[in-house]
């Protein structure tokens, strides 16, 4: 498996189950319109966690360092998590900390994968 | 006085065995190291201007035996065009009639100097993967070392290997190594530095040939026609034993239980390494690794934080490895998790 296909599998799993986590926010498990707020955090979530893989994966195609790749993915998981917290929910509520905080350490996970796993360049 | 005399007859027998190089396009250096058959020694290639060894029988030889069986583990080794074995340069006779050849000089240490000082165990693991392959290939060239041991393995200064002294191989022909051969085959001895007796002739049937604490059990009863690649095999984890536990004097352990060691460093030996050691170095051929690429196999996936073939884990070993092979990720994934539960708390209204 090449470095921005595991990136993208892993990115959208890790998204997909870092949207999940929302659930703990009592705002959002207890608003009676749970189920179309959720579908649209995991949508959100599994589309960040997908490109945020994908370009972290490519980036470790390029770049053969786990200490560049931690930081790399770090920043690329601190701005996309910084997009999707700069919208905020119907109520006009921001949840700053509690998506980049977790998206960065999303990220972290992704430079870490995608430096010591997957092929380093496309099979031929 | 008589010490004296001792010395002084000593050094004059070293003057007269001293080879007179001089119609070859070698420059004797100096002595380096002296075997049963033969003496080596560092030479210059005043052609090529290296420095080179030179393997020469001790005396001239009248019969012509000992010259052929020179000959032959020169041709052996010369058969064998591997990076981890020595590569033969060149064969010659000298005025005396003596017979020597010509070998990479090869420095490093040996592999029992290499481990006194090498701690890490991976990288002890990994100088013995390439023995391994180096004893695969030349099995796969239908040649058995027969006398594999830390004395007989040079490790340079950048981890490269040389397996050296191939004075007792045995050749049977590619392919059939792993069978047991029908004894036709050539048979090279270097009788005297290593345990060589029992018959007139040092590869009949009955002469033990090798080093006790590295021979195979066929190998010490001097079945001759049993010996296979799987005897080199059983050196092979005679080595990784002494990798893991240190010299083990006169020691020959044969499988029989888990644990059939203590270690010579006091530390813990992870239960896979002593199961590989175990089934490299079992009393029946047939329950040893069937190639020296298995067990460099299983010290690969070893290395590589796998399951080896030769040892069955419980379910907690099993859950244990796993962790500690992607003990990074697991580190980040519970730092997620801790973030989301202090989150949780922190920010809850």
């Amino acid at each position: 498996m090449s470095k921005p296909v595991l990136g993208l599998i892993l990115g959208t799993v890790l998204g997909i189950f870092d949207g999940l986590t929302a659930l703990l926010e009592p705002d959002i498990a207890t608003s009676p319109e749970v189920g179309s707020a959720m579908t649209g955090i995991l949508l959100g979530s599994s589309v960040k966690g997908l490109l945020a893989g994908l370009i972290i994966g490519f980036f470790a195609r390029k770049v053969t360092s786990l200490r560049s790749g931690l930081i790399f993915g770090a920043l690329v998981g601190l701005a996309l998590a910084t997009l999707v917290a700069a919208m905020p929910d119907p109520s006009g509520k921001h949840y700053w900390l509690q998506i980049m905080i977790p998206g960065t350490i999303v990220g972290l996970i992704l430079g870490y994968a995608t430096q010591r796993y997957g092929k380093p360049t496309a099979a031929h | 006085m008589a010490w004296l005399s001792n010395n002084l007859l000593q050094h004059l027998q070293e003057l007269v065995q001293l080879p007179d190089l001089s119609a070859t396009r070698y420059r004797l250096l100096a002595k380096h190291a002296q075997g049963g058959m033969g003496t080596i020694y560092l030479a210059e290639d005043t052609q090529l201007q290296r420095t080179v060894a030179l393997k020469v029988l001790h005396v001239p030889d009248a019969s012509g035996e000992w010259s052929a069986r020179l000959l032959r583990e020169a041709r052996v080794i010369a058969q064998l065009e591997h990076p981890s074995i020595v590569p033969v340069h060149d064969v010659g006779t000298l005025p005396d009639g003596r017979v020597f050849y010509v070998m990479k000089f090869v420095q490093g240490r040996r592999l029992d100097q290499y481990a006194r000082s090498e701690c890490a165990l991976p990288n002890r693991l990994r100088i013995f993967q390439k023995v391994c392959e180096a004893v695969a290939f030349a099995h796969a060239s239908g040649v058995i070392h027969r006398d594999l041991k830390p004395e007989n393995i040079m490790v340079g200064a950048f981890g490269e290997v040389q397996v050296m002294d191939w004075g007792l191989a045995k050749i049977v022909a590619a392919g059939e190594t792993g069978k047991t051969p029908d004894g036709s085959g050539h048979q090279l001895g270097d009788a005297s530095r290593p345990v060589a007796h029992g018959g007139a002739h040092p590869t009949q049937h009955g002469t033990v040939l090798g080093t006790p604490a590295y021979m195979a059990p066929e190998q010490q009863r001097g079945e001759v026609d049993d010996i296979d690649q799987r005897t080199d095999v059983y050196a092979l984890g005679a080595i990784l034993r002494f990798l893991l536990y240190g010299p083990v004097p006169g020691a020959v352990a044969h499988k029989s239980g888990s644990r059939l060691f203590q270690s010579a460093g006091g530390g813990k030996i992870p239960k896979p390494l002593a199961a590989i050691v175990a089934t490299a170095m079992a009393a029946s051929k047939e329950q040893r690794y069937a190639t020296a690429l298995a067990l460099a196999h299983d010290i690969e996936r070893f290395l590589n934080g796998l399951s080896v073939s030769s040892y069955r884990e419980s379910p907690l070993e099993i859950v244990w490895r796993w962790l500690r092979r992607y003990q990074f990720m697991v580190l980040l994934v519970l730092v997620y998790l801790l973030v989301r539960f202090l989150l949780f708390f922190w920010l809850r209204p």
